[in-house]
Order: structure tokens, then C-alpha cells, then sequence
């Protein structure tokens, strides 16, 4: 049986610059047998969200350092909602206080993984939980 | 517990540069090394002991914390209080829409008007900004890279207003392009005409503005990137040679401008492999300044750099550890030779610095400039069997790093194709992955590691309201000033843009007549076209 590999686009939205993280994860996530798309800096959220549609991928991780995760998060959420796209998982990283960390679950963030997150964390994460989603299945 | 903790045992060091170090080093190790060619004395070619005969016996480092958030008004009121508190210069931090050339008003901008620094849309904001503090006294980095040809015209219209001939005005544009593509990430157009405007400034600040470091390259944002401290200086020097070949392209001469390039370094890692990256790199820019591209000027031959920061090397776990750590860079940046120092403060992994982080900093800088002997002598560690034997290893494996850049066609090519960017990202990968299995010691992350801590960080409240305060503003400003003058002055900038003329006079006498950052950018929009980031990895 020809098993599907598990796609993940990691984006970096707004204007914040601060990529080494992003790329770090996509290099450990692709070691990990993940196929792995980045979108490159100062991305809208519309683009992210087009990107994420057309390479139909499971999983979006947004990386925000500049402080702006809640609001562009809260966006990206709606806009999922919007285009029916409420089976991705989203998972945000960067620079993220911990009481922050609540409030990007209750606008539906699936986990956060702030500075100093263990790759290999993250990595089994996304095992766990889109093997749990084919289980379903 | 591992084998190699038996005394007969010794365990192997490499350092992120790759070079294996002995347990013990003697006068064989640098038998081949001539003191007066290879060393020489404080102030003279090839500078490895520092580029001034005195050094900190005369005057101790610059201290620039960087700094600036909200509005302008706000970042006046902390300037004037870390100038009262005996900072020396200032760092101006300016928010990510004026770094790459957004009003405030611009949908894009949104939620991040002030946050990481000040935000800036006219003329208006940096006078300001600069409102009662003497700027021809002091002396000021502006941190902004694309759009850095607009801030040095508003800075130099601002000094005009404060009486102060451009003659005299002091400072550094960072207005380094090439990094902000491999790190950073604050670029707009396209690589070649972004060197253009570069060239633009350093012609127009050799004959206007001569005290002026029109741009400061950043090996300090390659390191913070991933590049190890070879990385870091090989990658700074070939950055360098772009600028310098695009300025000698336009028919300067190497001593016209060479004396006013300035550098951003940065430390942590290794204390003597830091050190040594120092020595190294001053030796080698005299050799490249002086053989490569014919200086006369001893002067143009010397590595004029700020260092410390440390950024990457603190950790957002305990976060009073990086008190610590901070002091420590702050002597490995004295050992280094270093003209100016800033520091990062230990709240940094976490919000912008507080008054308090900020303040710490800056004593610490002051506590090793005045306490402890340590302006006693200049270069004191010269001599060291261990650090003669180093710099001479990290020289070598420079040399080898830039070699490799050359190979591709230069430092241009080898950023448009992404070549420096997968290599830095590669190598963030690898000390990522040292870090996380110990290999790499980081106390409070992988050792001595507290379960139950939590974080006694204050963290910077963002004002939201700054937006609005800045919105109004620039609403204030388009109905008082006169359009015509707007759009002539954009016109003519225009016109400049798509020919070779020097665009600095036609943005001079745009900002003067209040046109905004925004508006200017999207002139060279228009003209240049924007950058596609290789984004494979």
C-alpha cells in the first residue's frame, strides 16, 4: 500500500524576520520523513492559508518572534473556519509567553511549541496525532 | 556517567569552527610566528592587537544599548535616560513597518505599529524623536537596512533643523542589505539595485557627511542565524568586498571610503574561540584592505566593529542566568578589541528589554570598564601560546570559508542563488541538535535544569494605541503639507532611480517636504521591483 507521507507547511506570516527557528524545525521535520514546504518570510495570512489548501497539507506551523502571534493566529483560525479547511492541524512556534499559549488554544491552535521547544517533541506530536486522526478512519 | 570522566582519559574538544584544541600549548606551537609581521604592535599594520596604539588606556569602548519602541515621544523619553544613566551613544531599534518601508496606516502593518521598536512615517517622527538631545555630541546607529537611505535623510534634515553642519554628524546606518537576506529578514527589492542604493549613500556621505558609516555589516546576524564564528567573519568579509567593489565601480578610490566601514559582531560560544575570531579577523581585513585592494590609509585597513549582543546565547530557561552570561561577553568583547559595545539584556529571549534589564546591562559594561584593571594595558592576552596558535587557526579557516564564496562568483550570487542561506540554516540545525542532546553544554536547558521554575520576567506591554496616535498623526501631516512639493520631489526621485543618478538628494528633499517612508518606497517599488526569496532548504 502506497502510505501517503505527512505534509506540513511551516509559515512565517506578517513581517517578522526571524526565521532561524522555522527553518530549524523544517530541516528536523524533514529528517523526520515528513514532506515539508516553507513559505518563506512576510507571507499573509490569506497566502498561508492558499498554500496550505493547494498543497493539501495536515499540518500549518506558523512561527511569529515579533510578538504578533495572537492577533495573526486569531486570523488564520477564521480564515480555516471560512474556507472549511477546520481538518488542518495548526501549530505555532516563535516566541510565545506562557499565558499566551492558553489563548491560542482556545482560538484553536492544536499545541505550542514557544523557544526552547524539544524538536523531537514536535515531531512526535504530529506522529501522534495525524496517526490518530487515520484511526478514525 | 561516561568513560571519559577516568582520569586517563581525556576528552576531545572541537570548537563549532572545527578545530580540534590541545590540552596544553607551548612555544613550538608558535615558533613560526614573527611578532612584528604577524602580531605587531597595537595601532599598527596588521592590527591584531587593536586598532588604536592606546586602546581603552585612552578611552574606554562606546556603551550602545539598542533601544526604542512605541512612539517616537516614548523612545525620546528612554533616550534621555540612558543618557543620563552614562550610555555614550545611541541604537535606535525602529518598528518592522518602518524597516521595510510601510506607513503606519498600511493594512500590512497592522498589529505591529511600535511594537519592536519606534515607528517612523515622516520627518515629522524623527525629529521627535531627537527632540533635545544634542546630536552632534553623540553619536547614533540607526538600525534599519532597506530603506536606510530614507532614515540618513530625515537624520541629516533633523540635524540641520537642530543647526548642526552634516559635517559634523556622527553614526552608522546599518544599511546592510546582504545579511538581512541571509538572517534578519528585513529585505524589500531585489539584491542588485538594493547594493545600488548602498553605493548611492557611501558616495554621497564621502563628500557630504564624511564622519558617517553609511552602512555596518552584521556578522553579528549571520552568527544569531546559525553560521559558526568562521562563518560569522568569512561571510562578513565577503559581504564587505560586494559593497566596496559596487562603491570602487562607481570610480571611487579604496581610501576615499575604506576608513568609514564599520562592523557588527557578535559573542557567544567559546570565550577563546570568540577572542581568537577577533584577532583573526582584524589581521586578515588589514591584509584584504591593504593587498587585495591597494589602501595607502592605514586607517582604511582597520576593523572597526561593535561587538557583544549574545542574543543566541541566552536562554529563555532561568532567565538571571543571562545576567551572567551577559558579563561574560562583555569581557570576551574587551578582550577583543572591541570599539563599541551593546549588550543584550537577560529579559531579551523573552520582550523588549525593561528599564531595569536595560540598566543592568549597561552597569555591567561599566563595572568591567572601571573596576577591575582591565584598561590597565592594552591586549593584554597577547602572546598566549594557546590565542597566537588560534588566531592563527581561525585565519586560515576564514580564509578557507571565503575561498568557497569566491568560487561561486561572490557573495551576491551566492545569496540569490540561496547558497549561504542553506548553509546557515544547516549549521542552526546542527547546534540545535547539539543543544538538544547535550552535546552542547547550556546550563538551566540541558544541564542543571529546574522542573518547577517559573519565568520572573516582566514582559512589555504592547500599546495598541500607539497605531491610532500614529494614523492621526500622518492623517495631521498629508493636509498640512503641500502636495505639489510631495509629488515633485517624488517625480524627480523617480527619474533618479531609473537612471544612475544618485538618489540621495532627490529623497533628501522628499523627506524635508514630509512625503512619508511609505509613499518613498513605493517609488523604488515600482522602479526596482521586489526580492523572491529562494526558499529552498
Amino acid at each position: 500500500m502506497n502510505e501517503r507521507r505527512i505534509r506540513v507547511l511551516i509559515a512565517k506570516p506578517g513581517l517578522d524576520g526571524h526565521d532561524k527557528g522555522a527553518k530549524v524545525v523544517v530541516h528536523a521535520l524533514k529528517e523526520a520523513g515528513m514532506e515539508v514546504l516553507y513559505t518563506g518570510l512576510h507571507k499573509k495570512i490569506d497566502e498561508i492559508v492558499h498554500t496550505a489548501l493547494e498543497e493539501d497539507v495536515d499540518v500549518i506551523g506558523l512561527s511569529v518572534y515579533s510578538g504578533a502571534h495572537l492577533p495573526l493566529s486569531k486570523k488564520l483560525m477564521e480564515q480555516l473556519k471560512e474556507k472549511k479547511l477546520t481538518d488542518k492541524i495548526v501549530l505555532v512556534g516563535g516566541n510565545i509567553p506562557q499565558q499566551d499559549a492558553k489563548v491560542l488554544k482556545e482560538y484553536g491552535v492544536e499545541e505550542v511549541f514557544p523557544v526552547g521547544a524539544r524538536l523531537d517533541e514536535i515531531i512526535e506530536f504530529i506522529k501522534r496525532r495525524i496517526g490518530g486522526q487515520n484511526e478514525k478512519i | 556517567m561516561k568513560k571519559s570522566d577516568k582520569p586517563e582519559e581525556i576528552k576531545e574538544v572541537n570548537l563549532e569552527s572545527g578545530i580540534k584544541v590541545k590540552p596544553v600549548y607551548g612555544p613550538e606551537d608558535i615558533k613560526d610566528l614573527n611578532y612584528k609581521e604577524d602580531i605587531g604592535q597595537p595601532g599598527e599594520y596588521p592590527f591584531t592587537r587593536g586598532i588604536h596604539p592606546l586602546m581603552y588606556r585612552k578611552r574606554p569602548w562606546t556603551m550602545r544599548q539598542y533601544s526604542g519602541f512605541g512612539t517616537a515621544k516614548e523612545t525620546n523619553e528612554r533616550f534621555k535616560w540612558l543618557l543620563d544613566q552614562g550610555q555614550t551613544a545611541l541604537n535606535v531599534a525602529f518598528d518592522l513597518p518602518t524597516q521595510l518601508g510601510l506607513d503606519s496606516d498600511d493594512p500590512f502593518a497592522e498589529e505591529e505599529v511600535g511594537r519592536v521598536g519606534m515607528a517612523i512615517d515622516t520627518l515629522k517622527d524623527l525629529e521627535e524623536a531627537f527632540a533635545g538631545i544634542p546630536i552632534d555630541k553623540i553619536s547614533t546607529s540607526l538600525t534599519i537596512n532597506p530603506v536606510a537611505s530614507v532614515m540618513l535623510a530625515m537624520y541629516l534634515v533633523v540635524a540641520e533643523k537642530q543647526g548642526i553642519p552634516w559635517d559634523e554628524v556622527r553614526g552608522t546606518t546599518q544599511n546592510d542589505i546582504l545579511k538581512e537576506y541571509i538572517g534578519r529578514g528585513t529585505w524589500i527589492f531585489p539584491v542588485e539595485p538594493s547594493i545600488r542604493l548602498i553605493g548611492d549613500m557611501v558616495e554621497f556621505c564621502s563628500k557630504n557627511v564624511p564622519k558617517f558609516n553609511p552602512f555596518s555589516v552584521c556578522g553579528y546576524h549571520l552568527r544569531e542565524s546559525g553560521a559558526t564564528p568562521v562563518q560569522e567573519m568569512a561571510y562578513a568579509f565577503e559581504i564587505a568586498i560586494a559593497y566596496i567593489q559596487e562603491v570602487l565601480n562607481r570610480g571611487l578610490k579604496i581610501d576615499d571610503f575604506a576608513g568609514r566601514i564599520a562592523f557588527n559582531f557578535d559573542i557567544h560560544g567559546n570565550l577563546w574561540e570568540q577572542v581568537a575570531k577577533f584577532r583573526a579577523g582584524r589581521r586578515l581585513w588589514a591584509k584584504i584592505i591593504k593587498e587585495r585592494f591597494g589602501a595607502k590609509n592605514p586607517r582604511s585597513m582597520t576593523l572597526r566593529m561593535i561587538a557583544g549582543g549574545g542574543g543566541g546565547g541566552l536562554t529563555i530557561q532561568q532567565p538571571e542566568n543571562n545576567i551572567v552570561r551577559g558579563a561574560y561577553y562583555a569581557l570576551i568583547s574587551a578582550l577583543s578589541g572591541t570599539q563599541t559595545m551593546a549588550l543584550c539584556s537577560y529579559d531579551e529571549a523573552y520582550t523588549i528589554p525593561s528599564k531595569k534589564a536595560a540598566l543592568i546591562s549597561l552597569r555591567t559594561m561599566q563595572i568591567l570598564a572601571d573596576e577591575m584593571g582591565l584598561r590597565d594595558t592594552v591586549d593584554p592576552i597577547a602572546g598566549s601560546y594557546y590565542i597566537e596558535w588560534l588566531t592563527d587557526e581561525m585565519e586560515k579557516k576564514i580564509v578557507e570559508c571565503m575561498k568557497k564564496v569566491e568560487e561561486m562568483g561572490g557573495m551576491i550570487k551566492a545569496v540569490e542563488t540561496g547558497y549561504i542561506q542553506g548553509e546557515v540554516s544547516r549549521q542552526a540545525y546542527i547546534q540545535e541538535k547539539k543543544i538538544q542532546s547535550g552535546d552542547t553544554t547550556k546550563i538551566g536547558v540541558n544541564k542543571y535544569v529546574m522542573e518547577e521554575e517559573k519565568a520572573e520576567v516582566e514582559i512589555h506591554q504592547f500599546n495598541p494605541k500607539v497605531a491610532d496616535e500614529q494614523k492621526r498623526k500622518l492623517k495631521e501631516i498629508k493636509t498640512e503639507r503641500n502636495e505639489n512639493e510631495v509629488n515633485d520631489a517624488l517625480i524627480g526621485l523617480k527619474n533618479a532611480a531609473q537612471t544612475e543618478e544618485n538618489v540621495m538628494p532627490h529623497i533628501l528633499r522628499a523627506v524635508k517636504s514630509y512625503t512619508t517612508l511609505g509613499e518613498i518606497t513605493k517609488v523604488f517599488k515600482e522602479v526596482f521591483g521586489e526580492f523572491k526569496e529562494p526558499t529552498g532548504l
